[in-house]
């Protein structure tokens, strides 16, 4: 495929003496190098396109109020409170904190869909709330990990919140005891 | 032998056009992903960028409206007394995105575009609310923006801190804003749960 024919000498029929044979001249081009550079192009345009189109998330953020009574009330039975600590550990407990931190629990990205699916089934839904407070160890993409997770359990009312250091230490705590780094 | 070239051929055009190329961008940043369906904004939009290290980065989507970038840096000019000059102004408008302090602005303007990824940027700085310069970058934004409603995109990349992220949600509440997007990486709801059966529910 890959040469130009040119005919080539006496291939053809004989004439008689003195008859000069036309020297036929063949259409046919060398392709290689028009397919090698179209491969080149090909495997070019494969490694530079970007399939996925970045999806965008809605996040709402309340306004900073320090009223009282604008800020929204949570009843304490419908509270699950997420916390996010370091190596993408996620702790967790249900209504409010108990003194000697027995209701404080730990579990993974994981593990956090059951707990919140089963609070969900367990609570009636007016009454439900997920408090998420990500201390300052916590990474952004935990963060957006557990507000996709609000979205993926179809959970209407949440909150992203500061973490306070009542919290922070029994975190803080396990973390050094499950020897998290 | 034909057919195989034919193929190969139509492979590239596909790919030719498909192609979308990305401005350059001073850092490389990994999103992380959602469930998330909604298309980003492709005008009227600000965008802050969030790099592993905490370094921010901001930059506006104003294709249908360039006029929108000018106003921004031409109201920073007189405001922060920045002492840029005309050129310097309009060289903004060939800028992607930009993080440096109001105080190396100039330095990084003076220079031309493509000459910036040289330029190491230490992030606009956020760390406290007096010297909160991203609360300026969005103030203004803001009134360039007059009249159209604005989308706010935040792009951190995974490994960024939640203090680095929570500085940037406060220089926009402080411009009392309270509506984001979160720029991520497309997912499928996993497998059983509520919104995987609402999704796959039959019509």
């Amino acid at each position: 495929m890959a040469s130009l024919d040119t005919g080539g000498g006496d291939g053809g029929h004989k004439k008689g003496p003195g008859v000069k044979k036309a020297k036929k001249l063949s259409t046919r081009v060398d392709m290689t190098p028009m397919v090698d550079l179209g491969f080149l192009l090909i495997t070019f345009f494969i490694f530079t396109t970007t399939m996925s189109t970045p999806a965008a998330m809605q996040l709402f953020m309340p306004k900073d109020t320090d009223k009282k009574e604008e800020q929204n009330k949570a009843k304490e039975s419908g509270a699950l409170t997420i916390l996010l600590g370091k190596g993408d550990q996620v702790y967790y407990y249900e209504a409010q904190m108990l003194p000697d931190g027995s209701n404080f629990k730990s579990t993974n990205f994981k593990g956090i869909r059951d707990v919140i699916i089963n609070k969900k089934k367990s609570t009636p839904e007016d009454d439900l709330v997920v408090v998420i407070k990500p201390n300052d160890e916590a990474t952004y993409k935990n963060t957006v990990d557990i507000l996709d997770e609000m979205t993926i359990n179809e959970i209407k009312r949440f909150a992203l919140v500061d973490i306070t250091p009542q919290e922070n230490e029994p975190l803080k705590a396990t973390e050094a005891s499950n020897g998290i780094k | 032998m034909t057919p195989f070239v034919d193929i190969a051929f139509l492979i590239l055009s596909f790919f030719m056009l498909v192609t979308k190329f990305k401005p350059p961008e001073p850092v490389e940043i990994t999103t992380p992903n959602s469930v998330s369906t909604d298309k980003l904004p492709e005008n009227d939009a600000v965008l802050v960028e969030l790099a592993s290290d905490g370094r921010v980065f901001f930059s506006m989507r104003a294709e249908s409206n360039p006029e929108a970038k000018y106003q921004v840096i031409k109201n920073l000019n007189t405001t922060r007394n920045l002492g840029l000059t005309e050129a310097e102004m309009q060289n903004y408008m060939r800028v992607h995105s930009v993080g440096v302090p109001f105080s190396q602005l100039k330095g990084l303007l003076s220079r031309p575009v493509d000459q910036h990824k040289n330029i190491a940027q230490p992030g606009i700085p956020v760390k406290d609310s007096v010297s909160n310069e991203l609360y300026y970058w969005v103030r203004d934004a803001i009134s360039a923006f007059q009249g159209k409603k604005i989308n706010y995109l935040i792009k951190g990349d995974n490994s960024a801190k939640y203090p680095d992220f929570k500085r940037v949600l406060e220089a926009f509440k402080r411009n009392e804003q309270f509506k984001f997007q979160l720029v991520t990486s497309p997912e499928d709801a996993p497998v059983g749960t509520p919104l995987y059966q609402t999704r796959n529910k039959p019509k």
